[in-house]
Parts: structure tokens; C-alpha cells; sequence
């Protein structure tokens, strides 16, 4: 009996110690991450970072443009994806029960939401860059907006699929009709998962480099025009911090503490937001 | 004293056989319901009670591969008929569920959502509405000052009184109740028993209940039900004091299920 016992005691321990291990490793580098960008960021985040253009090298400047350029493309990516993910989404979940569409569309959404994002630029630039004969804020906020759908669609469903069937029982059994039920009832009911899902593409898009290095390409001055070459955040980092200019390479850190701190903020806000709703429900 | 000579029925089923797929879950069910009582289905578990319930208002039908065949007539027409229009059917056969199933909305909007559905009331006369039912639900005087909150932050039992008003404000005729208590305090529960005796003044209540003496307490008519077969069926005092059928007894006295 006693050996059981202790036996198992043992491997409860065991158990116990390696899992903290391996907490322990993964948020160690994370850790150093986070250290290191806010000891290389945080002396290269000046004043100027918020009111300067990219610089030529050599000479002093911000990230002005290329903060717009990635608001504007994040944006616009979200404002296309959103509708298009939610809509699938709810397809899928609430109107999708016989027939073949709902799961072949699944699957391959599914492989979508794993797809390499370089993939993703390349088919942009493929089918709209050249087509164009340019880059542009469009193709770029066009390819984030193809990350978005897939993440929005497989939240929406997941988060529509925890409402439990008694409550569309309940409004069916009133005699609403189905578009009724889903949106007023379910999706309502299912808001604030959904809102996290958004923050959560949001927080993946913002940061992108490979679908924008394709499509909206980079852009030394301010513009605001979708219609031409968009400076963005990842594409300035990716490209000043390659180079051989210190001023650069400091305005590349400074460019990864935004990102970060900004992804860092919206998924501490998706968290907030879906425990909140999780305790009134 | 038995169903068909006291009252006139106000659902009529016959021959009613239900599917769970290839799963034959009632067999032949015939019963009367009469109008303006309140008719209990007891039974143990998997008895096809709910089943049974679940086919007056087509509930069934959400999932693909239930279906019923039969006749259950309420009114003069065959509630099964799939030319029956469904959300009519509902608009009279109301339903309340086992577990509280408040919308997420406010307390108002979750007893007005119903009401648009069939009617267009004007302000005036949808406050009124939602005043009249919430009355009738005798959760009046505890929400009459928060009819803006949300319904979900209400308790259980007063979120169950709420599901009833939500069932009744639409004027149905038949009220269906799923195990409408058990998963309410002895509190709640009374509250709720007390008020279908008071509603049943103006609807006829069909009520499934595990808890057989609540059937005993409320119903005036009790039907026992075993693997999908309707065993016994008759006026209350009689089913409960002198059943003519040994398996009800045994049910009823707690010998078996």
C-alpha cells in the first residue's frame, strides 16, 4: 500500500518538476526577448520616432510614415477580413449542419490559417501586383486581409459552437426564424469571443513582414496613398535592421519595441475582454 | 373521472412513433391532452418523456435525423403535417427548458424579442405586454426597476420566471415545460409550481418532471411513460393512489427507477 502511495507521490513530483522546467525554459526566452528589445528600444525611442520620416543613412529621422503606412494597411486588412471571417464563421457554425460545403470549407480553411504568410504575399504579387505593374498599400492591406480571414472564421466558429443548443432551442421554440436566432441570439451571445478572435488577427497581422515585402514594399516618405509603394513597420525593420548604419539599426529597435508593446496590448486586452464576459455569462 | 369526458382536448395524439435515426424512441403513443389543465409526463430516464414533448412543437426538428410520424392535432390540424407552418405552430405551442435560457439582452428586450415576432405593438403597448407578462410570471416585482439589465445577471429561479414570461407574452395556447425546476432551489421551485397553478386558468400545460411528487402536487392529469411506451395514462389522484397497471406502481412507490 505504501509503495503505491509513495510511488505515485514520486511521479507527481516528477511530473510537476519537469513541467515547471519547461515553463520555465519557454518564458526564459521570452525573457531575454523582451530585455533585449527594451534595452536596445527604449534608448533608441525618442520624439522624433513619432514626428520624423524614415532617414536616408547617415542622417537622423523617425518612424513616422512607416507607423501610418502600418495603421493604414492593418486597418484596412482587418476592415476587409472582419465581415468576410465572421461571416463564414457563423456559415459554419450555425447554418452549415447537412451537406458538404461547411466541412470541405473547414478543411480548407483549416490550411489556410497554417499557410506559410510568404505564401500569401507571393500570391498577392502574383495576382494583383503584376497585374497592376506596381506595389501598393491595397496589395499589402489585400494579403494582411487574407491572414485575417482564416483566424476570424475559426474563432467565430469555436466561440458560436460554446453556446450551448438550448439557448437556440429557446428562441426557436418562440417561432424566430433562423437569421433571427443567429443574429440576434447567438452571435450576440457569443460577442465577446469573436471581438477577441479580431484583436487576436489584429495582433498577428501587425507584425507580418513576408506578405508586405511583396506587395506594399517600403516607401522612404510620408505617403498616404494606397494606391502606391507603403512604408510599413516590419519591412523598415527587416530593412534598416540589416544594415550597416547604426542610426538604422537603432530605429529598427525602436520599431520592434512598438510592434511588441502593441501586440503585447491587444492580447492583454483580448484576455481582459473574454475573462469579463466569461464571469456575466 | 378520465380525460376524454371531462374536458374537451385541446391536442389530440394518435399513433404517434418517434425516431432517433434508426431508433424507435416512442411507440404508438395515443393520449388526449385537455385544455386548459395541466397534464405531467413522469418516467425514468431515456423513457422518451421529452421525446414526447418535444414533437408538439416540432422542437425535433432542428436536428437532421429525428423524425416523428402520426397525427397530433391540435385545433383541427396535424401539428406533424409538413405543410404545418412552424413558426405559427410555436406562436401557439410555447416551451420552457430545463436549464434557464435567458437572451443576452435586457430583461425587456428578452420578453419583447417573442412579441415582435407576430405582432407590432407600439411603445405603449409593448410596456404594457412586458409589464403583463412579467406579472403573470410573478417576477414583476423584483425586475420592475431594472428592466434595462441584462437578463442573464438575474438568479436561477428568477431567470427560469423570466424564460415562462418570455412563453407567455407571446399568447400561445399550449405550454410546454421541460423539467422546469430541477435545476432550481426549493425555493424557486415552489414559486414556479404556485404559478402554473395560476396560469393554468388560461393555457393548457403540458409538464415533464422527474420528481414525482411535484407531478402529484400540480398536475391533474399524469401520464406514465416506460422505453418509449406510454404505460399508464389517467386523472392524477387516480395514477398515484390506484394505478391499474403494476409497473406504474412500482414506479411510483419507488420500488423501481
Amino acid at each position: 500500500m505504501l509503495t503505491l502511495y509513495t510511488r505515485r507521490r514520486i511521479i507527481n513530483v516528477t511530473g510537476l518538476v519537469v513541467s515547471m522546467l519547461a515553463m520555465a525554459f519557454g518564458l526564459f526566452w521570452l525573457c531575454w526577448i523582451l530585455i533585449t528589445l527594451l534595452s536596445h528600444g527604449l534608448s533608441a525611442l525618442t520624439p522624433a520616432v513619432f514626428s520624423q520620416m524614415t532617414p536616408p543613412p547617415g542622417s537622423t529621422g523617425g518612424l513616422l510614415n512607416a507607423i501610418a503606412g502600418t495603421l493604414m494597411m492593418s486597418l484596412l486588412g482587418t476592415l476587409i477580413g472582419t465581415p468576410i471571417g465572421i461571416l463564414a464563421g457563423t456559415y459554419l457554425a450555425e447554418f452549415g449542419q447537412r451537406g458538404w460545403l461547411a466541412p470541405v470549407t473547414r478543411f480548407i480553411n483549416d490550411i489556410l490559417l497554417s499557410a506559410p504568410s510568404i505564401v500569401i504575399g507571393l500570391f498577392v504579387y502574383e495576382v494583383y501586383v503584376i497585374r497592376v505593374g506596381h506595389f501598393s498599400g491595397w496589395a499589402g492591406a489585400l494579403a494582411l486581409a487574407i491572414i485575417v480571414i482564416p483566424i476570424v472564421i475559426r474563432t467565430t466558429e469555436n466561440m458560436l459552437r460554446l453556446i450551448p443548443n438550448t439557448l437556440r432551442e429557446a428562441a426557436s421554440a418562440l417561432g424566430a426564424p433562423q437569421w433571427k436566432i443567429v443574429s440576434f441570439v447567438t452571435l450576440r451571445a457569443a460577442r465577446a469571443g469573436i471581438i477577441t478572435g479580431v484583436m487576436l488577427a489584429i495582433a498577428r497581422i501587425s507584425g507580418e513582414t513576408a506578405p508586405l515585402l511583396f506587395t506594399a514594399l517600403n516607401n522612404q516618405f510620408w505617403s498616404t496613398d494606397m494606391n502606391s509603394p507603403l512604408a510599413n513597420l516590419p519591412v523598415v525593420i527587416f530593412q534598416f535592421a540589416m544594415s550597416p548604419y547604426e542610426d538604422w539599426q537603432h530605429l529598427a529597435w525602436a520599431g520592434a519595441l512598438l510592434i511588441t508593446m502593441s501586440v503585447l496590448t491587444l492580447n492583454i486586452l483580448a484576455r481582459i475582454l473574454f475573462r469579463q464576459s466569461a464571469t456575466t455569462h | 373521472m378520465n380525460a376524454e369526458t371531462v374536458n374537451t382536448p385541446k391536442v389530440i395524439v394518435r399513433d404517434l412513433n418517434f425516431f432517433y435515426g434508426n431508433y424507435r424512441a416512442l411507440k404508438d403513443i395515443n393520449l388526449d391532452i385537455a385544455e386548459k389543465m395541466v397534464t405531467a409526463f413522469i418516467g425514468p430516464s431515456g423513457c422518451g418523456k421529452s421525446t414526447l414533448l418535444r414533437t408538439f412543437n416540432r422542437m425535433y426538428q432542428l436536428y437532421p435525423k429525428q423524425k416523428a410520424t402520426g397525427q397530433i392535432m391540435l385545433d383541427g390540424s396535424n401539428v406533424l403535417d409538413p405543410k404545418q407552418d412552424l413558426n405559427m405552430l410555436r406562436a401557439k405551442v410555447g416551451m420552457v427548458f430545463q436549464k434557464p435560457t435567458p437572451f443576452p439582452m435586457s430583461i425587456y428586450d428578452n420578453i419583447a424579442f417573442g412579441v415582435k415576432l407576430y405582432e407590432n405593438l407600439s411603445r405603449n403597448e409593448m410596456d404594457e405586454r412586458v409589464e403583463w407578462a412579467l406579472k403573470k410570471a410573478a417576477l414583476w416585482g423584483e425586475v420592475s426597476d431594472k428592466l434595462k439589465q441584462s437578463g442573464t445577471s438575474l438568479s436561477g429561479g428568477q431567470q427560469q420566471r423570466l424564460c415562462i414570461a418570455r412563453a407567455i407574452a407571446v399568447k400561445p395556447q399550449v405550454l410546454l415545460l421541460d423539467e422546469p425546476t430541477s435545476a432550481l432551489d426549493p425555493i424557486s421551485t415552489a414559486h414556479i409550481e404556485k404559478l402554473i397553478d395560476e396560469l393554468k386558468k388560461d393555457f393548457t400545460i403540458v409538464i415533464v418532471t422527474h420528481n414525482m411528487q411535484q407531478a402529484a402536487r400540480i398536475s391533474d392529469f399524469t401520464a406514465y411513460m416506460y422505453l418509449g411506451d406510454l404505460i399508464e395514462f389517467g386523472d392524477t389522484s387516480t395514477v398515484f393512489t390506484n394505478p391499474k397497471r403494476k409497473e406504474t406502481e412500482d414506479y411510483i412507490t419507488g420500488r423501481f427507477g
